[in-house]
């Protein structure tokens, strides 16, 4: 590989030191969650905070815009297409590229947490408007409701179930991938995971747990919230 | 930043990859952003490859996957009881961290490319199976009895009727199925270097920035392209859902 080698892992580096693995390895990642608590935190805290960010931009652009879209029935191109190609850019890439414009930090993973989210909520927030019933924009209209008036008090009472299904989803991908962001220093869970070679086998399966945990709580976060809305 | 004078000039930051095009003072020395020397003077010995490797991976991963959703999609399909336990398996299989997973393998698998398409496979089940059978449940009961009453064996109903109605479903679940595979593969180099992945995680250790933008680029442009290439390959051989929407 000649030129290529330059600076390139070699062995015993980083990643090539794997400890091997016993079924006890799985008690020992229990033990190792309660051996640290205070790292085991501040990754949580980490993790969701940066995922929290991402959340917090995409929500504020990607569900106005996608109810004000679905309201006009316009851009259904955009919006669905644009669903398909967000899904389609492999998250490490976007980081990489990311990382060459902002340099290292959290801002170009939580740029690709957005890029990732967005369009996940843009399409369903979209489809859940554009989808209301006629009729019911029909009656409210002849009741004398303005239009904002019917954009808040109908379309988006009824198109609430589809609008939180799509931040549900966003949600589990960003807490997903937000792992990634342990590649290139940005915290988090990933952080664990990543640094086998401190931590052992032990703790990559003990971030990994704690990670599957988020899932759930993301999940079903959005869903209790989505229902106490509707 | 343009540096006039040698003086000024600092030392290369990785005299390697210069190479004649770039020289001391060049974009490359200066490690720019992006340099457009660096990708010309290095598409054949790293990205070429790599792009290939990529493929090659994407392509057993999905293979291999496809056949075994198929057949666990065409079980479950005839027999009800098989949906429950190899949905719960292939979901299990979907939470994994692809970080977390493809490290809990090496101790069995090695650093090869099985642990790659292991991983790669897993992740696809969930996708294809849900997908296949979907589009089996789909197709309409009536039209499931026309072709009894014609005579069709049930062999003749599930390759002359039901497999072309489910094609489309079945279509969607591999073009998510192989965009998603490509973009966990860029994580597999951090086990194994192979694939776009390798120069991605090399150039983060190196802090040459021309490296990792460029091959995050080509990833990106590799996986809009096969999911373009899906849509037109998808509508290419499904005339009948655009003469439907024609009418």
């Amino acid at each position: 590989m000649g030129i290529h080698t330059v600076g390139a892992r070699s062995e015993g580096d980083v990643i090539l030191g794997y400890d091997s693995f016993r079924p006890s390895t799985f008690v020992d990642a229990f033990r190792f969650m309660y051996d640290n608590p205070s790292l085991m935190w501040t990754k949580i805290v980490e993790h969701l905070a940066i995922s929290g960010e991402a959340m917090g931009i995409a929500l504020l652009i990607a569900i106005p815009l996608g109810i004000w879209l679905g309201h006009l029935h316009r851009g259904s191109f955009l919006a669905i297409n644009l669903a398909n190609i967000g899904r389609a850019l492999p998250s490490l890439a976007v980081i990489a590229i990311g990382l060459g414009v902002f340099g290292i930090g959290t801002t170009n993973v939580v740029f690709a947490l957005v890029i990732l989210a967005f369009p996940l909520m843009l399409t369903n927030a979209y489809v859940g408007v554009d989808g209301v019933d006629p009729d019911a924009i029909e009656a409210a209209r002849g009741m004398g409701m303005r239009p904002h008036q019917i954009v808040l008090k109908i379309e988006l009472p009824l198109a609430l179930p589809l609008i939180f299904a799509g931040i549900k989803t966003a949600a589990v991908y960003v807490v997903a991938t937000a792992t990634l962001g342990g590649v290139v220093g940005g915290g988090g869970l990933g952080d664990i995971i990543v640094n086998q070679a401190s931590y052992f086998l032990k703790g990559v399966i003990a971030a990994s747990i704690r990670l599957g945990s988020r899932f759930n709580i993301c999940g079903s976060m959005s869903t209790k919230t989505g229902t106490a809305l509707s | 930043m343009i540096f006039t004078s040698a003086a000024s000039a600092p030392p290369p930051v990785i005299p390697n990859y210069g190479g004649p095009q770039g020289g001391a003072h060049g974009c490359i020395a200066q490690n720019g952003t992006f340099c457009w020397d660096w990708v010309k003077g290095h598409w054949g010995d790293i990205l070429q490859p790599r792009l290939l490797e990529h493929l090659e991976m994407t392509a057993i991963a999905v293979g291999i996957g496809f056949a075994i959703a198929f057949l666990a999609a065409l079980l479950a399909h005839r027999k009800h009881w098989f949906e429950g336990p190899f949905g719960a398996f292939s979901a299990f299989l979907y939470t994994i961290p692809s970080l977390a997973l493809f490290q809990l393998l090496v101790p069995f698998t090695g650093l090869t490319m099985l642990t790659i398409e292991i991983g790669l496979v897993g992740y696809t089940l969930l996708i294809l199976f849900r997908n296949i059978l979907a589009g089996l449940h789909g197709v309409p009961e009536d039209v499931l009895e026309a072709a009894r009453g014609m005579g069709l064996t049930r062999r003749q109903v599930l390759f002359r009727v039901e497999l072309p109605l489910a094609f489309p479903a079945i279509s969607a679940g591999v073009r998510i199925a192989v965009v998603t595979t490509i973009s966990l593969a860029t994580v597999a180099a951090y086990i194994t270097p192979l694939g776009l992945g390798q120069p991605i995680f090399n150039g983060l250790q190196t802090d040459f920035t021309t490296e990792f933008v460029a091959t995050g680029a080509l990833a990106v442009a590799l996986a809009l392209a096969a999911d373009t290439a899906l849509v037109a390959l998808q509508w290419a051989f499904t005339p009948w859902v655009r003469a439907r929407r024609a009418t």
